[in-house]
């Protein structure tokens, strides 16, 4: 197990999301979204813009700033 | 009369659903107090009548949004007999989310499990007598876009109103919360509240402020020894415990009665998004959409449907002046029919096809999923100018109308966002600003109409994401702004939605030309009257006074005239007014090709273009300042954002008339 950020991560891998250190409105948002502690989630995509990840079959794009603030295992 | 009320997370279906059960027994209206829209419906069923109140689309029922606050108010306060909840089946396990927050209000609730068709195709199995018995809540499965299981989910739901049902989920948030959810229901027993007991006590943990509030409301005292407990504990781990415990709560319930496949299909959205949303691709994909979408509404909207609706208002005036005439009627009633309400208004719904082709195309790209991916792709330029993808949705909104597009700034979270988003929409060019456009394409720049009116749009933008990045760096330093979407599955585009969109905007602006701006014109035709005897819309008029004594300051910028003065003056009250007031000064006319001649004499294709990028970007029109206001919540942004809009508009307008004079270009 590798502890690393969201951004870290190419597309294609898969991981479980340890910590989210951002502010309490965002990590809230980001939990309610299903992106929540132990969720596992799959990078669909990580180049240039927001990160593309999929969570039960579900796309949700995460801004980079706040994907910098999301730990992860893989 | 029963009520319904309708809740589901975005993309879930939850509007194609309320189409599906209402039909086209529909009103929309605002929400007391807040620019949200209100959408209320009916059916029969048995010969009774039931009410359908639309909720907003939220992912959740805390304090975040207005949406949220709207909704879950509604649940508490609206007192509905029953609660549709729309799950999205294909993605069971967020959507339940909701749900949960919903049983645990105490709310009877009809889940109606939608796109089970969709969940189907992935080779999803579900168990609904499990998840039914599960969550304690009758489950029915529906496709509403195929209008499927529809009568299923009405009997159940009517069938429940009467009965006494007490759905509440058993969420067990762990030992230590449960305990403190315990001890705050002894202290809360016996004492009148109105809220389920259950219900606030996790809401307070959760730190919500809005609870607590509505509790001061009711009983200060009870107020004031929650908030007393509340500084006891540490409540920002709690806070995200709490959602966690949900999930786990979604999770024992899923994994028994929800089987997914380990999902490793490529499925026709993967296919799409590599391409629309590629790192050098997305970007011209979406210009080029958006070209095609100003082309067709140029093409067919104004060129093949505008030019029958203009005639047949044209034929029509004729004839009812000549009536007038025949009738022997007062001058100043046939001046202000043919002048006033013809010109004026007429004027105005000439553009009708033109904004009913925009917003159909619109709604079709919305509800093809498509607009979630535009903002992704903007994300990453918005970012650069310390704003966030989101942002730019209400951008294009704006391009219909700036009400609904400064109205849909209430999904950003962030105040930063919000506040800036507020600000720089009236530059993104409106449908009424069109006229204007078209009048003066027609005069100087007919073989390219698209491009010209491309390249004003595009300019729209470029000044507001210029305006944004200076605002986030001076007036919003340092608050932070963060991007979360949802990027749903491809659709295809149901009929009736886009209909129904594309229906509330159109008749929402022909409701705004029979009132504001029929208002609006009849002022302008009195001033254009007074004082008595004089030659009506000549430069001795109280409006020719008007235009004569601010035309100075548009001497730099090409069109220092008062008859230009005037129509940017009337702009001001509403932007359709502008193409009927210039087509009466000048003219005598309100449209039609001796308008067109009259602007050719009276202007050069610079001062054309000049007079053009005045109109996209100066003050914003009556109505947006009012949205601005509601908004923002001060009259010292809409203040605000009128002149300062004007010093940019009348700064690059100067800039465009002399540098192409210097250029040689006049």
């Amino acid at each position: 197990m590798e502890i690393k950020y969201l951004t870290q991560l190419n597309s294609g891998q898969n991981c479980k999301i340890k910590k989210i250190s951002a502010g309490m409105m965002a990590s809230k948002r980001l939990y309610e979204m299903g992106l929540n502690s132990g969720a596992e989630v799959k990078v669909v995509k990580n180049d240039i813009g927001p990160v593309i990840v999929s969570v039960h079959g579900n796309k949700i794009a995460v801004g980079r700033g706040l994907a910098e603030k999301i730990i992860v295992a893989n | 009369m029963n009520t319904i009320a309708l809740v589901g997370n975005p993309n879930s279906g939850k509007t194609t659903l309320f189409n599906a059960l209402t039909g086209s027994n529909q009103r929309v209206g605002n929400w007391p107090g807040v620019t949200v829209e209100k959408k209320e419906g009916n059916f029969k069923f048995k010969s009774n009548i039931y009410t359908v109140i639309d909720l907003p689309g939220t992912y959740s029922l805390g304090s975040f949004s207005e949406d949220e606050i709207i909704a879950r108010n509604y649940i508490i306060n609206g007192n509905p007999n029953v609660v549709i909840n729309v799950v999205d089946a294909t993605n069971i396990e967020r959507n339940l989310y909701l749900t949960t927050q919903l049983l645990e209000m105490g709310a009877k609730v009809v889940v109606a499990l939608n796109m089970v068709d969709e969940a189907e195709a992935k080779n999803i199995e579900i168990d609904i007598q499990a998840l039914s018995d599960k969550l304690g809540a009758p489950v029915i499965p529906t496709v509403a876009s195929k209008k499927k299981g529809i009568e299923d989910l009405i009997s159940k739901a009517v069938e429940i109103i009467d009965k006494d049902m007490d759905c509440k989920a058993n969420i067990s948030y762990g030992q230590s919360i449960d305990q403190e959810i315990e001890n705050i229901k002894k202290f809360l027993k016996g004492k009148e509240l109105a809220y389920p007991p259950q219900w606030i006590a996790v809401k307070f943990l959760e730190g919500d402020k809005e609870v607590l509030s509505m509790i001061k409301e009711k009983d200060e005292e009870i107020y004031k020894n929650l908030e007393s407990m509340l500084e006891e504990d540490s409540l920002a781990e709690l806070e995200l415990e709490i959602v966690d415990k949900r999930y786990e709560f979604i999770n024992n319930i899923t994994s028994l009665a929800v089987k997914k496949p380990k999902e490793n299909i490529d499925t026709i959205t993967d296919k799409i998004d590599r391409i629309v949303t590629h790192k050098y691709l997305g970007l011209p994909i979406f210009a080029l959409i958006m070209f095609i979408v100003f082309q067709l509404t140029f093409s067919i909207g104004q060129d093949l449907l505008g030019g029958f609706v203009g005639s047949g208002i044209e034929i029509l005036g004729g004839k009812i002046e000549a009536l007038l005439i025949n009738a022997n009627a007062a001058d100043w009633i046939i001046s202000f029919v043919i002048d006033g309400i013809f010109g004026g208004v007429g004027a105005v719904v000439e553009f009708v096809p033109l904004i009913l082709v925009l917003y159909t195309l619109m709604g079709f790209l919305e509800d093809s999923g498509y607009m979630a991916r535009a903002a992704y792709i903007m994300d990453n330029i918005m970012r650069h100018l310390g704003l966030q993808g989101k942002t730019f949705i209400s951008m294009i909104i704006g391009f219909g109308c700036n009400v609904p597009g400064v109205m849909a700034t209430r999904t950003l979270e962030n105040r930063k966002d919000k506040m800036i988003a507020i600000l720089i929409n009236p530059f993104m060019s409106c449908g009424a600003r069109i006229p204007i456009y078209l009048v003066f394409i027609s005069a100087f720049f007919p073989d390219k109409g698209g491009l010209v009116l491309f390249l004003l749009y595009a300019l729209g933008i470029a000044v507001a994401l210029l305006v944004a990045k200076i605002f986030s760096k001076t007036l919003f330093k340092g608050e932070a702004s963060y991007f979360i979407m949802e990027l749903p599955p491809y659709r295809i585009p149901t009929a009736i939605n886009v209909f129904r969109n594309m229906w509330d905007n159109v008749s929402e602006f022909l409701k705004r030309a029979g009132t504001i701006i029929f208002a609006v014109v009849t002022l302008l035709w009195i001033l254009a009257m007074l004082p008595m005897g004089v030659e009506p819309y000549s430069q001795s008029s109280l409006l020719g006074h008007i235009g004569t004594a601010i035309a100075p300051i548009f001497k730099p910028a090409g069109y220092g005239t008062w008859q230009a003065s005037v129509g940017l003056f009337s702009g001001i009250a509403a932007k359709e007014a502008v193409v009927a007031i210039l087509g009466m000064v000048y003219a005598g006319v309100e449209e039609g090709t001796e308008l067109v001649k009259a602007i050719q004499s009276a202007f050069t294709p610079l001062s054309a273009v000049s007079f053009m990028v005045m109109t996209l970007l100066y003050t914003p029109c009556a109505a947006t300042l009012g949205a601005i206001k509601k908004e923002t919540g001060s009259y010292k942004w809409m203040i605000f954002s009128a002149v300062y809009s004007f010093l940019v508009a009348w700064i690059l307008s100067v800039i465009v008339y002399q540098v192409g004079t210097f250029i040689g270009l006049s």
